[in-house]
């Protein structure tokens, strides 16, 4: 009898998430059809956000979205890179605990405390300091310079890069951490022993060991770039253009949605195109989910096996899944 | 039992005290006057034994809910037309106004210096004037030294009243900018870039060189924000202050349909050009006379004693004259389910 009702239970529970993640994806493609409709293919690649003309274009918060994304892991992994092989092989042991801890700690911050933080202390200083700087300087370069001119408001994307990149810097360096524990001691001794630096055996056997779970961690940290809205609103500048400078002003379809959603009228095309626009994410993240799966597949059999039988802490992807 | 007894006796004698007592109603919509009705609803729960539960969505959301019949009144910064409140049913009166300032952070100008028209504000937007310096903001402030600085405008990122009264002023003086741009709760900027709330508008000017923003009076005078003059359709600098609020209220034209009086760039020697009314939208077949007789005793009481609350959060009152106009349309138009008018209250 409790054999039946547990797995019941257990069928139910994984039913359930299966019919929600449906019921969304079906939800915001049906929300979305009227714009799908009227705008047709040119809904994606229209730069064109016109609410008073009733024209509404996705490609400028899509762009917004995948610029701010990659650029903020182009920020983070080095440094997470840096912070996970500190704290495994360089760091003393006494700090490994502290230092790890506080790590993990950045990424149980609310994501609107880092949106504020950045538009009231990042931003002012990229506005007084840095941008002006920059911009005095590299804007002026041919070539590069179009990357780094226009007025210094603070905000932009590239805040709104630096905001998330240290947002995903705890998941990735986290995940980072945990794989590069799970080398088996004698595999580092060895290269030790033959003479290898400590640079040589983080590129030589700890990177190739662990390759396939850093890249989950990093996906990881992608997936949630992708998606953040709060932290992004409040730094990125809210503007629908595509500008080739990295100060400019942007959107991200999270952002967008999340200030346009409270004037929309119910039923109206605006209301549509933003639900067509949630869906448009939706589909963006599945995608980034399903390069990591097949970027994971070819390599995973064999590092995994030995990672699971060596490591203490179990293999790299149980410790991916826990992150 | 006998406590039962009692506690029951108690219960039912409280139910039926309670709608004499207190009665609790609920609008939604427009954030720009939530302010004063919270404040009207605690200084009015005395004298009106009204309660007013109020919820600041945004007026897109009031407009849905009230459509939709889910509260008792509700709120938007933008008027309907008449053809949205005749095929809704709705009643729609202006409950305040305000009005919008224009903030500028330039090094060495001070607060109401800088001398500003209608259509150099349209140009900064439009992006047609990029720096400080420019010739035409020159002629208009012989006085001042501005410096070479780029001009940075800065806008409301979220669809907001706020941006529907500033971009119905710039599309008033600017026939470029009504063709261009137009006129909505969010529009396509041509320049500049955008911040979340007033707040964030404030911030954003206040953390740029040469930025320019706009926001409403009461924010600006709250956190000491450099303002600036503005030329009125009379050709006459003002500075923002109640008293060419007030101006331009009373030179307003309220006899228009649905009380959508335009207040933008009235013709009044003292008016501040940048004024807005904001609407209540109630059920013409009120479902529940009790409520809706509810809301008029609210309204009724902010009409005749919510004056000065207002004016001390920078709103500027409806003028008497309307406000008995604005009874007049209740009695007229309101109807309850027994064919009967609710207003005036038997």
């Amino acid at each position: 009898m409790g054999d039946a009702i547990f797995s019941a239970a257990c069928h139910a529970a994984g039913g359930l998430v299966l019919l929600l993640m449906g019921g969304i994806i079906i939800g915001l493609f049906l929300g979305g059809l009227p714009a799908f409709r009227a705008f047709g293919p040119a809904f994606l690649t229209s730069t064109d956000w016109d609410p008073v003309r009733q024209v509404f274009g996705a490609a400028v918060p899509i762009y917004g979205t995948l610029v701010t994304a990659v650029l903020s892991l182009v920020l983070a992994v080095p440094l997470a890179f840096g912070v996970a092989f500190f704290l495994t092989e360089l760091a003393p042991s006494w700090l490994r605990g502290p230092a790890g801890t506080a790590i993990e700690l950045l990424a149980a911050v609310p994501s609107i405390i880092y949106g504020m933080w950045g538009f009231f202390f990042i931003v002012p200083i990229m506005a007084q300091t840095v941008q002006p700087a920059i911009i005095d300087s590299l804007g002026e370069l041919p070539l590069v310079g179009m990357f780094f001119q226009g007025p210094p408001f603070g905000t932009g994307i590239f805040t709104a890069a630096l905001i998330l990149a240290i947002m995903i810097l705890p998941f990735i360096a986290a995940t980072m951490r945990d794989v590069f524990l799970t080398v088996p001691a004698v595999y580092k001794e060895s290269a030790y022993g033959l003479g290898a630096t400590t640079w040589e055996v983080m590129r030589g056997v700890v990177f190739p060991y662990t390759r396939v779970s850093v890249v989950g961690g990093i996906m990881l940290g992608l997936g949630r770039a992708l998606g953040e809205t709060m932290a992004v609103t409040f730094v990125i500048g809210n503007a629908n253009r595509i500008t080739t400078t990295l100060f400019g002003s942007g959107n991200t379809i999270a952002s967008l949605v999340a200030l346009e959603f409270g004037e929309s009228e119910l039923g109206s095309l605006k209301l549509s195109a933003l639900l067509g626009l949630g869906f448009v994410l939706f589909v963006i993240s599945f995608i980034v989910l399903a390069i990591s799966r097949f970027l994971l597949r070819p390599h995973s059999v064999k590092p995994v096996a030995a990672g699971r039988a060596a490591a203490p802490r179990g293999g790299p992807n149980a410790v991916v899944a826990k992150v | 039992m006998g406590f039962l007894n009692t506690s029951l006796a108690v219960a039912v004698g409280c139910a039926l005290a309670l709608p004499a007592l207190a009665q609790s109603i609920t609008g939604a919509g427009a954030t720009f006057p939530s302010p004063l009705y919270q404040k009207w609803s605690e200084a009015a729960k005395a004298p009106t034994g009204v309660t007013l539960n109020y919820q600041s969505v945004g007026s897109g959301a009031g407009q849905a809910q009230i459509r939709n019949r889910t509260v008792d009144f509700g709120a938007s910064d933008a008027p309907m037309t008449d053809a949205q409140l005749k095929e809704s049913n709705l009643l729609q009166f202006p409950a305040t106004m305000g009005s919008l300032v224009a903030i500028v952070n330039v090094p060495g100008i001070a607060d109401n210096q800088l001398k500003m028209t209608g259509a150099v504000l349209a140009d900064i937007y439009l992006g047609k004037i990029t720096k400080w310096n420019d010739p035409k903001l020159v002629e208009l402030n012989p006085g001042l030294s501005l410096p070479n600085l780029a001009v940075a405008p800065v806008y409301r990122a979220d669809g907001s009243g706020t941006t529907y009264v500033w971009v119905s002023y710039l599309a008033a003086v600017s026939a470029e900018w009504k063709e261009k741009v137009g006129v909505a709760t969010s529009v396509k900027w041509p320049t500049g870039s955008g911040a979340r709330g007033n707040e964030g508008v404030a911030g954003t000017v206040k953390n740029t060189r040469g930025a320019i923003g706009y926001v409403e009076n009461a924010y600006a005078t709250q956190n000491k924000l450099v303002s600036t003059q503005l030329r009125n359709k009379a050709g006459i600098f003002i500075t923002p202050n109640t008293e060419a609020f007030v101006a331009a209220a009373s030179s307003a034209d309220w006899s228009a349909p649905n009380f959508a009086a335009n207040l933008i760039d009235t013709s009044g020697p003292k008016a501040w050009p940048i004024v807005s009314p904001t609407f209540i939208l109630m059920a013409k077949n009120a479902t529940d006379a009790g409520k809706s007789a509810a809301v008029f005793k609210f309204f009724d009481w902010a009409y005749s004693s919510g004056g000065k609350l207002a004016e001390e959060l920078e709103y500027i009152p409806i003028p008497p004259a309307v406000a008995a106009q604005v009874r007049a349309a209740w009695a007229a138009e309101i109807k309850g389910p027994d064919g009967a008018p609710v207003w005036p209250i038997k």
